[in-house]
């Protein structure tokens, strides 16, 4: 185990001539998030050459806004994706979360910081059972959350009616606690021309975090295992059912944290809201290279992948496209980006 | 018998007592023994190998041993006490280390991330990876063993199967303190690469580990082996030290002895030697052999033992 005793074999081995070094080019090119860092400057490009008021600086941050609103989602949808599974009740445990804050406040007319803190435990318990009930059936992830998106998309219009006898929350921008919450989850900065939301602070500040627990902590590395082979990573020791119910509560915490934005930037929350959203943060994060059989992906590319709609989204408006177009375009951007990465990867891999 | 032998090899320096004990122990899926009565005793600074053919149960052991099964007869002590593994991590905390069949790596992550999967090497107060450390320790071990990677941050899924075995051997060696479970691994090397890894196996007895190395190719294991074990439809049908044994009783006893010899009876009427001029046959002109009911009924639950355990 000494130096001396590695150093002759090292010498040996490094001389096996077949292997040569691979270009810089080569290895940045095969980085899961290239294919989105691609598509997100052509689409840049483009509505800036298309779209007038999209060179207007003040428009960032209604764009970042955009982007951020589903980037927030998009960041923990991906950890979960490279984790191997799937949430289809990512969309409407958006419109939980807000809901079980907001009725749970009215109705026992308490302080809406209680409120906050029982949707946070709604939320993080929602994601909890998604992942002991997949767990604990060996259902794949798509079933079970298909069966969860039902339920609360049910449970969501349901408890609403009965408590309100409406569809949507009341008003409760009167109680106590509203105003202080309203600028944790609600507020904006302005800095310069550009009116920044706080949600963009909460989207970076995600992805930030996520990118480095994923790549440089050994959580992170688990992640990663179970999604490439659960079997594996449970034979070397990686506690495979605490990473996979972690990251379902990684999206129940998220889902709570858009939930919030959601109540206090409207004061009230609409109970249908948050359906087909689910796809919208799965396309971000395939748009940003995450497989869908897991293992393999990127959070930074997600968030290029919020971006990317971001952008579209108001990028079509200002071009005065019709909207209505706006899904077709999101369609051919998803298959256009996932050929770009497999296409792109599979010549740095040759190289 | 074992204990006999042991008094007779014990070996200066080396504890005589056996790290890791199994008396008369079982599992049963449901109705299915698949395993009954193993008593295996592993001693550190020898290798004891356990032999058999496909279902023969060596799957099952390794599972009891490093933690992924729970045994449901007789007793597995640890250095004399009585213990049930919760979890593979369980086993390894007390220096169990396994080198699966499948190697246990996963695909698509770099080399030097599958070497320290689940043991990673971390610093700092953010109990950061200490990827640099991680990195130069994982081209050391791999330039012992002599293995090329062209790039460690390659994902493993693009290099071959005897440089993945390889990984998996240098990583259980590395992490393995005192007792390392090889299971098959040179069923799918090639010569040069089978005899790498056998020579891993001295160094790692050398090393003072205990060694158990599943095999079912009995030239491999008299090569390095002190101790063997045959099982047979999860039965010990063989249990005896190398002093007692020589290659050829330790093969014939693995090829199945009086099976062996019916089998070769029946097939002499077929002439190995002859060579058939090429000729066109015509579509359904080639016959099934012919095999008995119970000939059909052995296949058939060797078949189904197979896929019941598809990660065997």
């Amino acid at each position: 185990m000494t130096a001396t005793a590695t150093e002759p074999s090292r010498g040996l081995a490094a001389r096996d001539d077949r292997v040569a070094t691979r270009p810089l080019a080569a290895r940045l090119l095969s980085r899961p998030e290239v294919g989105s860092l691609i598509a997100a400057i052509v689409i840049f490009l483009l509505f800036m050459a298309v779209a007038e008021p999209f060179r207007n600086v003040a428009n960032v941050g209604t764009i970042l806004y955009g982007a951020s609103t589903i980037g927030i989602m998009a960041v923990p949808v991906a950890l979960l994706m490279i984790g191997g599974e799937f949430d289809l009740s990512a969309g409407v445990a958006v419109t939980t979360s807000g809901l079980s804050a907001s009725l749970l406040a009215w109705n026992f007319g308490l302080n809406v910081w209680v409120g906050i803190l029982l949707a946070l435990v709604v939320s993080v318990a929602i994601g909890a059972f998604n992942g002991w009930l997949l767990l604990k059936t060996g259902l794949p992830s798509f079933l079970v959350t298909l069966g969860t998106f039902f339920i609360l998309q049910g449970v969501n219009l349901g408890v609403t009616r009965l408590l309100t006898g409406n569809v949507a929350s009341a008003d409760i921008s009167d109680m106590d606690g509203f105003a202080s919450a309203q600028k944790i989850f609600g507020s904006e900065v302005t800095l310069g021309p550009v009116n920044l939301k706080i949600t963009v602070l909460y989207w970076v500040v995600l992805t930030v975090i996520a990118a480095y627990v994923l790549l440089r902590t050994q959580m992170g590395n688990w992640v990663f295992a179970v999604g490439g082979d659960a079997a594996a990573a449970r034979a070397v020791g990686v506690p495979v059912r605490a990473t996979k119910i972690g990251l379902f509560m990684a999206v129940g915490f998220c889902a709570w944290l858009s939930g919030m934005h959601l109540l206090f930037q409207f004061n009230t929350v609409q109970s249908g809201e948050g359906v087909g959203k689910e796809f919208i943060f799965i396309i971000a994060a395939v748009i940003g290279g995450c497989l869908l059989t897991g293992g393999y992906g990127s959070v930074v590319g997600a968030s290029l992948g919020a971006l990317i709609f971001g952008m579209t989204q108001l990028g079509i408006n200002y071009a005065g496209w019709n909207p209505d177009w706006f899904r077709t375009f999101l369609g051919v951007m998803l298959l256009l980006a996932t050929l770009v990465n497999m296409y792109v990867k599979r010549r740095a891999d040759l190289r | 018998m074992s204990t006999a032998t042991t008094e007779r090899h014990d070996v200066a320096g080396h504890s005589n007592t056996p790290i890791l004990e199994l008396e008369n122990v079982g599992k049963s899926y449901g109705n299915v023994h698949a395993l009954r009565g193993v008593s295996l005793n592993v001693r550190q600074g020898e290798v004891t190998c356990v032999l058999g053919d496909n279902g023969a149960g060596k799957s099952t052991l390794i599972k009891i041993m490093s933690g992924l099964h729970d045994h449901t007869d007789g007793t597995m002590k640890l250095d004399g006490v009585a213990r049930r593994f919760g979890s593979p991590r369980a086993a390894q905390a007390s220096g169990i280390a396994t080198v699966y069949q499948d190697l246990a790596l996963a695909p698509l992550m770099s080399v030097w991330r599958n070497f320290f999967l689940g043991n990673e090497l971390r610093k700092g107060p953010l109990r950061t990876l200490d990827i640099a450390r991680m990195k130069r320790i994982c081209e050391d071990e791999l330039g012992k063993m002599e293995i090329v990677v062209p790039d460690l941050d390659r994902p493993v899924a693009g290099l071959s199967g005897g440089q993945r075995q390889c990984i998996a051997i240098a990583r259980a060696i590395y992490f393995g303190a005192r007792v390392i479970i090889l299971d098959e691994p040179t069923a799918a090397l090639g010569v040069k690469q089978s005899g790498v890894a056998l020579r891993y196996i001295v160094k790692a007895r050398d090393a003072g580990l205990g060694v158990i190395f599943i095999t079912h190719n009995p030239h491999h294991a008299y090569l390095v082996g002190n101790h063997f074990i045959i099982l047979k439809l999860g039965r010990v049908v063989l249990d005896a030290h190398r002093d007692d044994l020589t290659l050829e009783q330790l093969t014939t006893e693995m090829a199945g002895g009086q099976e062996l010899a019916e089998l070769s009876h029946e097939l002499r009427g077929i002439d190995p030697g002859k060579v058939i001029e090429p000729g066109e046959v015509e579509h359904g002109h080639v016959e099934a052999p012919a095999l008995s009911r119970e000939e059909l009924k052995a296949v058939e639950r060797e078949e189904r033992e197979e896929e019941e355990e598809p990660r065997a």
